[in-house]
Formats: C-alpha cells, sequence, structure tokens
C-alpha cells in the first residue's frame, strides 16, 4: 500500500486497536473496558473497509461488516449486560497495579517489536511493518488474562487477544478466505455468549464471580 | 457426497434428538446413527487406499487415508459412547436428576460435537480446521457442566477459557503459515491457498524464519487442546465433573483429533525446515505431560480424575512417538490413537456405571470391585491392563514401535525417560487398582445399591477384545495405518 489518506486511515486503526489495550490496563471500572473493547472493533472494521476498498475485494467487505457487527455491538452489548445486572462486580481489582501494569505493557510493546522484525525485514511493506502492534495487542490480553481474577476482566483479556490476531490477521494477509472469516466470527460470538451464561450461573450459585474464590479443583 | 454424509448422518440425529424429547428411542437412533459413521468411515478407508483422495462439497471437505482412518476412530469411541449415553440419561431421567429436556440437551450438543469432530478430520482447509475444532470445544462446555454442580460450573469455565485461549494462538500460527504461502511466488492465490494438498506442494517453499515462528504458536495453541502440559490444567477438570459418556469421547477422541491438526501441520514444517524444529518442540511437549502425570496420578482420589491423568500420559507419548516421525513411529501413533481411544473409553464409561451403581466414583469408597461386582471389576482389571501397556492389547505393539522409532532418530535418551516415567505410572496405577478391585473389608459396600444388567457390559467387554485383537494382530488395518503414516512423512 503506497503512503496516502488510505494508509494515513490503517495506520491509525491500528494505533487505536494497541492504545485501547492498553488503557485497558489503566481503567479498573468494567465499563469503561467494554467501552474501549467496542472501540477496538469499530477500528478492526474500518482497517478491514479501508482494505476492501484498496484492493475492490468483495468478500474483505463482508468480512468488514460482520466484524463490525461481531466486535463492535453485539459481543460489547452481552458484556455490558453481565456487568449491568451486578453493581457488585464492577472493579477490576487487578493482582498487579497500575503503574506496574503499564510498564509491563511498555516491555510486552517492544517485545513484540523484537519479535516479528523478521516479518518486517523479509516482506518490507507498509502493511507487515504494523504487525507488533497486533502482537502486542495480544500480548498484554493475556496480561490481562494472568492479573485480573473476575470473570468478566477474564472475558475481556479472552477479547482482547482475539481482536489482537484479528488486527495480525488483517495486516498480514489482508483478511482469511470468506468462509474462514465467517466461521471465526460465529465462533468467537458463541464463546462470549458461552461465557455469559457461566458466568450469571456462577452469580446465581456462589453470590459472585471472583475466580480466585473458585478453589474446589486443584492437586 | 460420501464426506458429506460421514457429517450429515450425526447432524441429523441430533435434529432429530432436539425436534423429540427425549426417550430411548432418541438415543438408539444416535447409536445406529454412530454405527453408520464407521460403516461410512470403512468404505472413506477402502476408496482412499492408494493415495487416492476423495473430496466433496466442492472441495471444501478432503479425505486422503489420514482422515479416513480418524473417521473410523471417532466412529467407533463415539459408538462405545453413545451406547452408554442411553443407560445414563435413562437413569438420570428416571431418578428424576435431570429433567426430560435437559436430556434433550445433552443428545443435541453430543451429536454437533461428533459432527465438528468429523468435520475437522475431513475440511480441505486448514483455517476450517481450526473453525471445526474450536466449534467442539462450544458444543462441549455444556456438556461438561451437565450435573450442574458447584464442581461442574468450575470445571467448564476453566475449561472453555484455556482452550479458547490456546486455540487462539493456534489461530496465530495458522495467520502465519497463511502469510507465509501468499509469499511464495507463483502459489495460487484465493481461498483455497490454506488448502492441505497446495501447502503441501508449497511447503518446499515457505520461508523457514515465520514458519519457525507458526509452528511455535501451533505446538503451543494446539496443545492446549491436546492437554499437553503445561497448558493441561483444564484436562483433569474437566475430564472429572464430564458426564462419564461424555468424558470418554473428550479423552478418546477430542485429544486425538487435537492431535490430528499438530500432526498435518508437523507435514508442512517437515519439508519447509526439516524435522529438527518441530521435533524439538514434540518432545519438549510429551516429556513434561509425562512428568506431570507421574508426578500426580498417585495423589488422584477420583477414579475420572485418575483417569484424566492417564490420558495426559497417552497424549505425551504420542508427542514423542509423532517427534521420532518415521513411517513405522507414525503408523504406531496412529494405532496408539485407536487403542487408546478404546481403552480410555471403556474405562470412563465403566466409571460412568460405577457411579450409577455405586453413588460415586472416590476410589477408596469403591473397595473390592472385583468381588462385589465382578463383571465391572473385571472391565476395569483388563481395562487398566490396557492402558499400562502390557500385551495381549494393542497399547503394548504401539508403545514399543513409537520407541522403536524413537531409537532409530536417536531420540533414545528420550525414550529413555519416558520409560522411567511409565514405570512410575505403572506403580502408580496398580496402588489405586489394587484398592479399587481387591480393597479392604466391605462392609461399608451399599448393599441396597441396584446391580448392573448383564447387557451394559456387552459395548465395554467388546471394546476391549477389539483392543486385544489388534494386539495380537494388526491386519485389518496394516495397509490402512501405513497408507495414513506416508500421509504426513515425505
Amino acid at each position: 500500500m503506497r503512503p496516502g489518506a488510505e494508509l494515513d486511515i490503517v495506520e491509525l486503526a491500528g494505533g487505536v486497536v494497541l492504545a485501547a489495550a492498553i488503557l485497558a490496563l489503566w481503567r479498573k471500572d468494567l465499563r469503561a473496558l467494554i467501552s474501549l473493547l467496542a472501540l477496538q472493533g469499530v477500528a478492526l472494521a474500518t482497517l478491514a473497509a479501508v482494505l476492501a476498498v484498496h484492493d475492490d475485494d468483495v468478500s474483505l467487505g463482508v468480512v468488514a461488516g460482520v466484524v463490525l457487527v461481531a466486535k463492535g455491538i453485539v459481543i460489547p452489548g452481552l458484556l455490558a449486560r453481565v456487568v449491568r445486572s451486578d453493581p457488585g462486580s464492577r472493579e477490576t481489582s487487578p493482582l498487579v497495579n497500575v503503574p506496574a501494569s503499564l510498564v509491563a505493557a511498555a516491555v510486552l510493546v517492544v517485545v513484540s517489536y523484537l519479535v516479528t522484525g523478521r516479518l518486517s525485514s523479509l516482506f518490507p511493506d507498509a502493511l507487515t511493518r504494523l504487525a507488533p502492534l497486533g502482537l502486542a495487542t495480544v500480548l498484554v490480553g493475556f496480561f490481562v488474562l494472568v492479573t485480573r481474577r473476575k470473570a468478566v476482566s477474564q472475558i475481556v483479556g479472552l477479547l482482547l487477544v482475539d481482536n489482537g490476531i484479528a488486527l495480525v490477521a488483517f495486516l498480514l494477509t489482508a483478511g482469511f478466505p470468506l468462509l474462514v472469516e465467517l466461521g471465526a466470527s460465529l465462533d468467537l460470538l458463541l464463546v462470549v455468549v458461552v461465557l455469559q451464561v457461566l458466568t450469571t450461573a456462577m452469580r446465581a450459585r456462589f453470590g459472585h464471580v471472583d475466580l480466585d474464590q473458585l478453589r474446589e479443583l486443584h492437586d | 457426497m460420501l464426506l458429506l454424509a460421514i457429517v450429515c448422518v450425526p447432524l441429523a440425529t441430533g435434529v432429530l434428538a432436539g425436534v423429540f424429547a427425549w426417550r430411548c428411542a432418541v438415543g438408539w437412533a444416535t447409536v445406529l446413527a454412530k454405527t453408520a459413521v464407521v460403516g461410512l468411515g470403512v468404505a472413506l478407508a477402502v476408496d482412499t487406499d492408494s493415495n487416492r483422495v476423495v473430496s466433496g462439497l466442492d472441495g471444501a471437505l478432503r479425505a486422503d487415508a489420514l482422515s479416513a482412518y480418524m473417521v473410523v476412530v471417532i466412529g467407533i469411541v463415539s459408538l462405545l459412547a453413545s451406547i452408554q449415553s442411553v443407560r445414563y440419561l435413562q437413569t438420570d431421567v428416571a431418578l428424576g436428576e435431570h429433567s426430560v429436556r435437559h436430556a434433550s440437551l445433552y443428545s443435541v450438543l453430543v451429536e454437533v460435537f461428533v459432527a465438528c469432530m468429523l468435520a475437522a478430520v475431513l475440511a480441505a482447509n486448514l483455517g476450517a480446521l481450526w473453525v471445526a475444532v474450536e466449534a467442539t470445544t462450544i458444543a462441549t462446555t455444556f456438556l461438561v457442566g451437565h450435573q450442574r454442580s458447584d464442581k461442574a460450573l468450575e470445571a467448564s469455565w476453566k475449561y472453555v477459557l484455556i482452550c479458547s485461549v490456546g486455540i487462539a494462538v493456534a489461530f496465530l500460527g495458522t495467520v502465519l503459515v497463511y502469510f507465509a504461502a501468499i509469499h511464495v511466488a507463483g502459489h495460487p492465490t484465493g481461498a483455497s491457498v490454506l488448502d492441505w494438498t497446495s501447502l503441501m506442494h508449497a511447503s518446499r517453499h515457505l520461508d523457514p524464519g515465520v514458519l519457525r515462528l507458526a509452528m511455535g504458536l501451533l505446538v503451543l495453541g494446539y496443545g492446549t487442546k491436546v492437554g499437553l502440559a503445561p497448558m493441561h490444567s483444564w484436562l483433569p477438570d474437566a475430564h472429572s465433573q464430564a458426564p462419564a459418556p461424555v468424558s470418554a469421547l473428550m479423552s478418546g477422541v477430542l485429544l486425538s483429533v487435537a492431535f490430528y491438526a499438530l500432526l498435518r501441520f508437523k507435514a508442512i514444517a517437515d519439508v519447509a525446515l526439516g524435522p529438527q524444529f518441530t521435533r524439538t518442540l514434540l518432545v519438549i511437549a510429551g516429556l513434561s505431560s509425562l512428568l506431570v502425570a507421574a508426578s500426580l496420578l498417585l495423589t488422584q482420589r477420583d477414579l475420572k480424575r485418575m483417569l484424566g491423568y492417564s490420558s495426559l500420559e497417552h497424549m505425551g507419548l504420542l508427542a514423542l512417538g509423532a517427534a521420532a516421525g518415521t513411517t513405522l513411529a507414525i503408523a504406531a501413533v496412529l494405532l496408539h490413537i485407536l487403542g487408546h481411544g478404546i481403552a480410555k473409553a471403556v474405562l470412563f464409561l465403566a466409571s460412568g456405571e460405577v457411579l450409577i451403581v455405586e453413588g460415586t466414583t472416590e476410589i477408596d469408597k469403591v473397595p473390592a470391585l472385583l468381588t462385589r461386582r465382578p463383571l465391572l471389576g473385571g472391565i476395569f482389571g483388563f481395562g487398566l491392563v490396557a492402558l499400562l501397556g502390557l500385551p495381549p492389547f494393542s497399547l503394548f505393539v504401539s508403545e514399543l514401535n513409537m520407541i522403536r522409532g524413537e531409537v532409530a532418530v536417536g531420540l533414545g535418551w528420550a525414550a529413555g525417560l519416558s520409560l522411567l516415567a511409565m514405570a512410575v505410572i505403572f506403580a502408580a496405577l496398580m496402588t489405586h487398582s489394587r484398592n479399587l478391585l481387591l480393597g479392604g473389608p466391605t462392609a461399608t459396600g451399599n448393599a441396597t445399591a441396584q446391580a448392573t444388567p448383564r447387557l451394559v457390559g456387552i459395548p465395554l467387554v467388546s471394546g476391549l477384545v477389539a483392543c486385544a485383537f489388534l494386539g495380537l494382530s494388526a491386519w485389518p488395518l496394516q495397509s490402512l495405518l501405513y497408507a495414513a503414516a506416508r500421509v504426513v512423512v515425505r
């Protein structure tokens, strides 16, 4: 892709995805985290739409629409419903405090630039150059998964990982074959539905959704 | 046409189970469907003999000898599981533990689960393979939580979260393989880039740096679903909490279906990188799984949890066998998949029967099974002998040949370590089975508990007989095994 308005939008969208992931470490309010996920979804859809126009690729356009609906609207909506029904669990109570988390995020960004150096040096391309943004988002997602113990914040971690992978996929390959993309989106949607049902069931049964207090199964 | 039929048969009985409320007839229809899957699988195996490839649904489905073999394995294990499902649901509904609606949901999900596994092994596209494997996670989550207890809920949460994250990592690996493939000059672009056939064709020209990164992610990702250490923590929980037929399906075939995905990617990486890279990854994963299984088996108190850890052991052995990667070793890996699938399914189903008649699966609370319940005790005894890899069962033959393969490629040290771990596991399982089968005084035995109908034993005993038969003579499978192994060994 040549420099121009299109590339600017792609770069901006990639930056927004990573920035939203890092902001997710900073904000403790679960409602704010969900808005950040929605923002990521919209950014990913915009990126896919720009690539679709640039490549004249109809199926990628369809994918952009699916991403917008699934990641931008439906999934954040489902999570927001869980949080609304339980005012007690709005705070994430991370195991690692915010300044330390932000330092860790900075390290993770550097690591992902080092790891993906090979990709960008082999195939120097305006888009490949941006791949570290996606990988950094994946790593920040893992960090959230490890350090946050509330059920909803774990779902947020999973979705951050997934959005990061989607970003890498769009930047490196301009999207998978349509059938695979649709299947993957459907799978993701169903996983979130399953997790939502389980969260509701856990709250009904245990009265909380704090995973540190689930300790019946261990060796 | 044949391929589409294989996937659609369980889907059709799934619809049937959804439309009609659960009753025995529906249960037997699912059994019939699995018999049909086995039959179609055998037909497919005959069709794909001598390197022929069958495709269907506009090239979306594709089968070679390896896919055909996996269809047969899935068919056999799910046949055993669905016979026992009838017994499980019948008892639960009769006791009023679950409503009829709940039983219907169970049947629908099991059928969808089996269909997803079949779709996974028949997918032509490695992206579609990923979609199908992830779909199995979704279908099984509620099955793991079917008992609706606190523990079952915790286990299903762990299961879906850990496996989804793992499988997401595998997706990233698939993205990188795709990236490497579209940068091969002269490679066809479009939807078919990720097709197994075209990937194998281009594998020589894939960029090694990208592929190394991809293989690391794929082994980690699909390894989570296989249950290889260090991402195994969901496995014992899910296997101990799921209803017995579901545990049998998960341990017997779901783990191996994920392993099948690894075998496919390994074949591509071996051409592009040489065998050493993937071998190292698999040896690390295999040995650490064996180590975890060996160190935790002795302390287990629950029968199903014990069997879960034993699955971890066998997946570790498979990883080591695949690491060797010779035709002989891969054929042994495939035979081991079948032998372990049958033996483990029989044992899980038998422990489900123990739960029905004794009300618990804690090893200390069901002592002297052999004297009190000779049929169940006998099945457990022979099943454990099979799992320990003793003759005449097929696991002996496959373990022996995997070790031979490992020694042949200079992995003798790893084979030695695995034998050491197996010796520890042998001792642990012997201790448990001595309590279980012979045990102390049986005064606490539940005298009013119901008896096991003889009929329940028939599928379990036939499973063990089949497993022993394959150990004595693998002739019905010999050519299929080698044809399937040659698909992934070049």
